[in-house]
């Protein structure tokens, strides 16, 4: 009998009789600016910047000018000017120098900061994780307020990869001193579009 | 297998450093403040508990269908899914997916379960260099050590610790010891492995049946930067980490960084449903006396755990000895619950290590009974003959005196007057080890036999 069925088998011997389990209601009422404040609000507690703009023009602006002072910036989001083409064939050593990676983030949780992006919102998986600066931006409208909100939101059977990101990387492994910046981005911005 | 050193013998070195102790104490102390405050904020936060414990039950009641839907699932993502019986089994397969990819050097981020099975250990004798990339995992790795908590694997060491291992290992200045710098030269150091590896290995913190995939959370951003940057990932995982669909994930991840640490939420929630073009990715289930425990119904619930550590840092056990005086790969309430499953003459002394206060089922996220098992394990081990023989004694010779009403009498006028004519007595630790760290009280003048008979008028 090979593992599978050996591990299967004993199982199904040891497994108390069936419980039932019914899903409970955890949807929240607040209103769309009590959402907006208490995003921002834990975005700050974390570690985050945040940047209120109008449009994704804005974003562009900041965009141009940080290319403008030589830095390398990697933009994936379609809604402007952007990087896409080939960004999913650029290889490790081809990005470990990016300094600034501007993705757009599908939804926003306002009880914990996190913001839901895909393999399709960056492309390249590595991006969030590689850069020095990362850059979320989202629409005020896709805030919502906890995370079975989120899920109800999220469909998993359509992407390969999504992550839940909130704030800057960090650790407190050394003597429980927060360090902002250990493996993955250094610092996070975002962008919420009004 | 038999014990080499005992828990309370550990315990006993760990206390010789009574500062670091106390450090130990009130650093853990403060974990578990920022948990609370953390809870306090959610007004479901029962609520949550309760539904948590629901659907753990309730999956761990249908557990090979919701196996065989979740590897049904993952197949069709064509991830690859490996099934292991045991340690060894895991190691093997682990090993083999290595060899085929033909390398020699790996990264990897935290796995409880690799822990358990000691991979790293098993690799390293097939010439397999693994590299731990959680900062405090390569900290103890350095050291040719163990994590010493599961949350926080190197919270027994002190800065100047890591300052004197990282100048040993990554030449770091001598006696520099500012975390932040100390982080630093661990990212660069990582970035180089980072970019050279080409298979990563990752745990897994929830299996989700109906989308076929697994969701790894970290702070740091090792498990993504591994995984992304090399062509297969592995990813390892015990039987009890499935769960029905993403509604019933949201429950998890709100309760367990708050847990954990009393964040929100980790940095990263990484959901992996299908490798990128070109690369591979794998699945091992391993069961490892997983199923022999949910046998039983006595500490079936034990399975039901997710990992937080809000049992350790609550413990005032654990605070005071530390992880490593568990001899186990997890330590703490639920390591003790855990581990003599596991190998009952190995770990029979941790069932003990605890005041069975019950400070640990109350903060437990997925409401196990800790010290109701703690306590059962007890039972189970002093009937199977695995007790001390002062313990048997003991408890024998109390059993016979509290079934004579006369002999306790007598029994309780001669602890009087021991401890008020002759308290040195008593005070002698090696006789009495209670005393150690403690004070005797004062004897009574007077049984409360005799007190009242006096005054019920």
């Amino acid at each position: 009998m090979s593992s599978r069925d050996k591990i299967l088998s004993a199982i199904n011997k040891s497994k108390p009789a069936f419980i039932k389990f019914t899903n409970v209601d955890f949807s929240s009422v607040d209103n769309e600016d009590e959402l907006l404040d208490s995003f921002i609000s834990v975005l700050d507690s974390i570690h985050a910047k945040v940047k209120k703009v109008f449009s994704f023009n804005e974003v562009d602006s900041d965009i141009k000018e940080l290319k403008a002072n030589n830095c390398f910036v990697l933009n994936a989001m379609e809604e402007i000017e952007n990087d896409r083409e080939d960004l999913e064939l650029k290889n490790k050593e081809q990005i470990e120098t990016l300094d600034y990676a501007f993705i757009k983030g599908e939804i926003g949780v306002a009880e914990n900061g996190a913001i839901w992006i895909t393999d399709k919102n960056c492309k390249n998986r590595l991006l969030p994780f590689i850069c020095k600066q990362l850059c979320l931006v989202i629409k005020r409208k896709c805030i919502v307020a906890n995370m079975h909100e989120a899920y109800q939101v999220i469909k998993m059977e359509e992407i390969g990869f999504g992550v839940f990101i909130s704030g800057p990387s960090k650790t407190a492994d050394i003597e429980q001193s927060l360090v902002i910046g250990a493996h993955g981005a250094l610092g996070l911005t975002v962008y919420i579009i009004d | 297998m038999p014990i080499e050193k005992e828990h309370s013998i550990l315990a006993k070195e760990f206390n010789l450093n009574e500062s670091r102790v106390d450090w130990h104490d009130e650093t853990l102390w403060f974990v578990r403040t920022k948990r609370d405050n953390a809870a306090k904020k959610i007004k479901d936060w029962e609520l949550l508990r309760s539904t948590a414990s629901s659907i753990k039950e309730h999956v761990l009641s249908n557990l090979d269908a919701y196996l065989l839907r979740f590897e049904e699932n993952a197949k069709k993502n064509n991830v690859q899914v490996h099934w292991a019986a045991d340690a060894n089994e895991h190691n093997q397969i682990v090993f083999k997916i290595i060899e085929e990819a033909g390398i020699k050097s790996i990264v990897k981020s935290k796995s409880m379960l690799t822990e358990e099975c000691h991979l790293n250990h098993y690799l390293a004798d097939k010439g397999i260099e693994v590299v731990d990339t959680d900062l405090g995992e390569r900290i103890v790795q350095f050291r040719k050590e163990v994590p010493s908590h599961i949350v926080l694997p190197a919270i027994h060491l002190k800065k100047s610790d890591v300052s004197d291992t990282f100048h040993e290992h990554l030449q770091t200045e001598k006696n520099n010891s500012d975390p932040q710098y100390l982080t630093t030269a661990a990212r660069n150091h990582l970035r180089e492995k980072f970019l050279k590896s080409e298979v990563a290995i990752t745990g897994v913190n929830f299996a989700i049946a109906e989308t076929g995939s697994i969701v790894v959370c970290t702070n740091e951003g090792n498990a993504d930067m591994g995984v992304h940057s090399s062509n297969v990932h592995i990813a390892c995982m015990g039987i009890e980490k499935v769960i029905p669909n993403e509604t019933h994930l949201g429950v998890f991840l709100r309760l367990l960084a708050r847990s954990a640490t009393g964040q929100s939420i980790t940095t990263y929630t990484s959901h992996f449903r299908k490798a990128r073009a070109g690369a591979k990715m794998h699945v091992v289930i391993v069961d490892n006396g997983r199923s022999r425990q949910l046998a039983s119904v006595d500490f079936r619930n034990s399975l039901k755990c997710i990992r937080c550590g809000a049992c350790f840092n609550t413990c005032p056990v654990y605070r005071r000895s530390g992880g490593h005086s568990y001899h186990n790969a997890i330590a703490g309430p639920i390591g003790s619950v855990l581990a003599p499953n596991m190998d009952k003459n190995g770990f029979k002394d941790l069932p003990f290590a605890s005041t069975l206060c019950g400070s640990c089922t109350n903060v437990c996220p997925v409401k196990i009974d800790l010290h109701q098992q703690l306590w059962k394990w007890r039972q189970l081990l002093m009937k199977g003959g695995k007790g001390t023989i002062v313990k048997n004694m003991m408890m024998k010779s109390m059993a016979f005196i509290l079934s004579y009403p006369g002999l306790y009498r007598f029994a309780g006028k001669s602890a009087r007057i021991c401890l008020g004519y002759f308290p040195f007595f008593l005070k002698i630790k090696k006789i009495n080890p209670w005393y150690k760290h403690r004070e005797m009280p004062n004897a009574p003048k007077q049984s409360f036999t005799t007190w009242y008979k006096e005054n019920r008028k």
